[in-house]
């Protein structure tokens, strides 16, 4: 089969899957960054320390950059719906739009209409009105992920609806829609992603200063922060991931199935560390197993029943190599986090944590690592739900638009291109000031500027730039 | 289901027409100021039209969140069908907004690629504008529906008349953004901002007077509409309207009231508006789906109505706050930080 070959609604699945794949690595990082800024000007406010100024400075700028590109992967998130899945939209709609305009309305206005402040008001509002306006961009993002998780947990495990003569799901009970089963488990797993991620980034940034010889007070003292917020989230974070999976069960026995590599249903199931799914043959192979520890995690018991995927009718299971393996990467990562924080605490607790050493290496090497869990943790909920949009009721194949083969494919090239060299540059110029560091993140007060947006402080320091730009 | 519930649909009809009016006034003018970003003349003057605009256009953009939003909550079968056959316009706009969207942030963090991103930010403008444009003449044209499905194809919306309504909407934004700029700036700037106004006035005027020529004809039904009885009425007094709107935008323009000018050009897109709804209603995708079809049930709309009744009255609150907080001419050192 040659690629041009791809049904347009592979095509269209894939578009949505690459968009929101770029997306969520933004709000993701804003939800953490924004918290942390928070956190950051209170303490300011109650110490009076000018470090606490400093480290704010410093990830604002960082902040504003990834503001934007969320914005703008953002606005394209709200159209895909009806772009591609056209049928989905008109269905679904009445349930899942509410919920959307509520987003809208209590959560995008907000962030919008207090970033500008946040972002170039300092000197124009007093100190309470601009800590007022940090808490409310930072409230706006946690909003924004309640609203949208409700959207996705409805339709993995959908409830309060009924079926009209049309065929649209109609709400019936607004309560029941929006803390459907998954929803609480889903927001907590993917707050506590967002946090963990950011301090994953913030503790890179710190080591790799700690490396350089250039860690200042702020760069020590947003190290020792962010190592702490890894010590405390990775544990909870694994506890509720075991919760989550839990919940799954209960609602989707075919994903459990899938992530967990079982083909047949069974009492006393191993866990399988490692193997290679093998669909047509419905058996995984290379399997390195612990006895009975999948029902023990998954039941509670030594012989709880554990679900397998032969089980279910061929056109109803989701394809269990990727499910499997993107599990498996995202729950390797959350114990090497935990790791971490452990490793991090204990060098805190000797006195030990800006001294040079391995450490800071490792904090470097997985600085980006919660994004990576991000997205396979995606995957993983959402190629574990297939063939479903709406499960158990809605299929993929109903959902999607009437497009035509070249459409699709132009679209999919388009934004593939397109992103890569936007969000390629972002994150270059990103990387660019998170190797600055706070000292060259001076207060505003004192420097006039010439560029417009966050241009900023950046050009105060243009012979640095050129020389840098000069080695690219 | 009481006498309220049967007017939901109107009433949401009314506040995604208003959403999407607000979008193009608001996100309007800081499209303008890209589009105009190459004939500012300095590197200064662009910097400080760009500052200008940095606190606000990401909530001048949400607006048009809000109309794709609204339109997916309320009017479901609507946003499948005019989001499908307008596939490839919206995705170029989609595409188009990104680029200048990122631009603010980017264009200040390096000196060697700084003219990239103008360049950015200026086709950007341009081309999402344009394909605003080319959205609204492809949906006056109607697309084809059979069955709740958009049966037609990926480029059923170019046409001589969506040619037209983008290049009029380019002109219309410059208009916006012409006058934001006598409201923000002073000197250098301003006096181009005031020479373009007029000259992107009489563009637009050109093109509604175009436009309001050739709709009637696009559509039988529209023709009715305009010429038969009560229609006529209107449209022997909109041209008369936007004569007077037209001349309070000269006026002010000529005489730094930046500000009398911005609201005439509002009521220039207004009373464009207007007649647009004139053409259409009762239908929300013209000549095949109707508002009422459209409508999902009153549990819905009643729901996000009881949301857009709270916090409408706030966002405006809270937006129109932020405008004054950074009210007053802008100088070039402003808005970093
Ligand atoms: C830093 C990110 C991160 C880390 C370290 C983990 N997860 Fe996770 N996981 C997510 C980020 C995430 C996520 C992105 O937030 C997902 C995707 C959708 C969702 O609801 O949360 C997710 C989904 C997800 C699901 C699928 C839920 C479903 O859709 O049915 C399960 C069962 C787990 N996780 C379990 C775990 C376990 C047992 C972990 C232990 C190490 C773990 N996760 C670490
Ligand atoms: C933000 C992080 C997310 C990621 C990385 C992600 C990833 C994916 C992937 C990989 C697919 C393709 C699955 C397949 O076709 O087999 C997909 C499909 C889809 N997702 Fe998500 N998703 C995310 C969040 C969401 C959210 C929040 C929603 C709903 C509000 C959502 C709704 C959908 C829909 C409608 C599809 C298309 C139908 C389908 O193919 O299943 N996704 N997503
Ligand atoms: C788990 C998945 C998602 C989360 C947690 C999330 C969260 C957020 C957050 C916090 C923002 C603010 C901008 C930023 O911080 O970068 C944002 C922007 C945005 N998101 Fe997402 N989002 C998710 C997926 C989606 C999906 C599936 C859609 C589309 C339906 C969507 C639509 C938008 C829009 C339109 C914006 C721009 C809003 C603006 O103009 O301020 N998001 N998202």
């Amino acid at each position: 089969m040659s690629i041009f070959d791809i049904p347009t609604l592979d095509l269209a699945r894939a578009q949505f899957a690459f968009v929101v794949s770029a997306h969520i690595v933004f709000p993701a990082f804003s939800i953490g960054t924004a918290s942390y800024l928070m956190v950051l000007e209170a303490l300011r406010m109650i110490t009076g320390k000018e470090v606490f100024l400093r480290i704010f400075e410093f990830w604002k700028h960082i902040f504003a950059v990834v503001f934007g590109m969320g914005v703008v992967s953002g606005v394209v998130m709200s159209y895909e719906f009806g772009l591609n899945f056209a049928h989905f939209s008109d269905k679904a709609g009445p349930v899942i739009g509410p919920l959307m305009g509520y987003e809208v309305m209590t959560a995008f206005f907000l962030e919008a209409g207090f970033l500008g402040i946040m972002l170039f008001g300092r000197n124009r509002v007093n100190k309470w009105i601009y800590m007022f306006a940090v808490t409310m961009v930072a409230f706006g993002t946690l909003l924004s992920a309640f609203w949208i998780l409700s959207v996705n947990s409805w339709m993995q495990t959908p409830a309060g609806f009924a079926m009209n003569d049309v065929g649209q799901f109609i709400p019936q009970n607004w309560w029941e829609v929006i803390f459907n089963p998954s929803l609480p488990y889903r927001f907590v797993h993917m707050v506590l992603a967002a946090y963990l991620t950011t301090a994953l980034v913030v503790a890179g940034v710190g080591a790799w200063h700690h490396i350089k010889g250039t860690a200042d007070d702020a760069v020590r003292t947003m190290f020792r922060m962010a190592v702490a917020m890894i010590l405390v989230t990775a544990p909870i974070q694994i506890f509720a991931g075991d919760q989550h999976g839990l919940n799954t069960l209960e609602h989707q026995p075919a994903k459990i199935a899938a992530m967990e590599g079982h083909w047949e249903t069974s009492k006393g199931a191993g866990l399988i560390l490692f193997g290679i799914p093998n669909p047509s043959q419905e058996r995984t192979d290379y399997k390195i197993e612990v006895p009975y520890a999948s029902s023990l995690i998954l039941t509670h018991s030594l012989d709880g029943e554990v679900p397998g995927l032969g089980d279910f009718p061929a056109d109803e299971r989701p394809p269990m190599t990727i499910v499997f393996f993107t599990f498996r990467i995202m729950v390797g990562l959350g114990f090497a986090f935990a790791a971490i924080g452990l490793w991090g605490g204990w060098l805190m607790w000797r006195k030990r944590l800006h001294e040079p050493g391995l450490f800071h290496k490792v904090a470097l090497v997985f600085a980006p690592g919660g994004f990576l869990a991000i997205i396979m943790g995606w995957f993983t909920t959402e190629f574990g739900r297939q063939p479903y949009t709406v499960y158990g009721h809605f299929t993929t194949a109903e959902s999607v638009s009437n497009l035509s083969h070249g459409a699709a494919w132009a679209a999919l090239i388009g934004f593939v291109v397109v992103y890569a060299f936007l969000f390629g540059s972002g994150t270059f110029y990103l990387l660019r000031l998170m190797r600055r560091g706070p000292e060259s993140a001076e207060p505003v007060e004192n420097t006039p500027q010439r560029a417009g947006g966050v241009a900023g402080a950046m050009l105060a320091n243009d012979v640095t730039t050129e020389k840098e730009e000069a080695h690219v | 289901m009481s006498g309220f519930a049967h007017y939901l649909p109107d009433i949401w009809a009314a506040i995604i027409a208003f959403a999407i009016l607000t979008y193009v006034v608001l996100d309007g003018f800081d499209l303008g100021i890209g589009i105009l970003f190459p004939f500012l003349g300095s590197e200064e003057n662009r910097t400080r039209a760009m500052n200008s605009v940095a606190p606000v256009w990401d909530g001048n953009e949400t607006w048009l969140v809000m109309g794709g939003g609204g339109l997916l909550a309320v009017f479901p079968l609507a946003y499948g069908i005019i989001l499908n056959a307008l596939y490839v316009p919206i995705i170029i706009m989609l595409l188009s907004l990104a680029f200048r969207g990122v631009a603010f942030e980017f264009r200040g963090k390096t000196r060697r690629w700084q003219k990239l991103w103008d360049k950015a930010f200026f086709g950007g403008s341009l081309i999402a504008t344009l394909a605003q444009g080319a959205i609204l003449g492809g949906l006056l044209r109607g697309p084809e529906v059979t069955d709740r499905t958009f049966t037609g194809g990926p480029f059923d919306w170019v046409s001589w008349f969506s040619l037209g309504t983008a290049l009029a909407l380019v002109a219309g934004y410059v208009m916006l953004g012409s006058a934001w700029l006598v409201i923000k700036t002073s000197h250098g700037l301003y006096d181009l901002a005031r020479r373009v106004g007029q000259v992107s006035l009489i563009v637009t005027l050109g093109f509604i007077a175009l436009a309001s020529l050739a709709t009637p004809f696009l559509h039988p039904e529209y023709y009715h509409r305009w010429f038969q009885w009560p229609g006529v009425i209107w449209s022997a007094v909109v041209p008369l309207l936007l004569m007077v709107a037209g001349f309070g935008y000269w006026t002010a323009i000529r005489s730094d009231r930046g500000v009398v000018a911005y609201l005439s050009g509002i009521a220039i897109f207004v009373l464009c508006f207007a007649g647009l709804g004139l053409s259409i209603f009762p239908y929300i995708v013209p000549a095949s789906i109707t508002i009422r079809e459209a409508s999902t049930t009153a549990m819905s709309q009643g729901f996000i109505l009881v949301g857009a009744a709270i916090f409408l009255p706030i966002i405006f609150a809270y937006t129109a706050y932020a405008y004054w907080v950074f009210r007053g001419k802008t100088s070039e050192h402003e808005h970093h930080y």
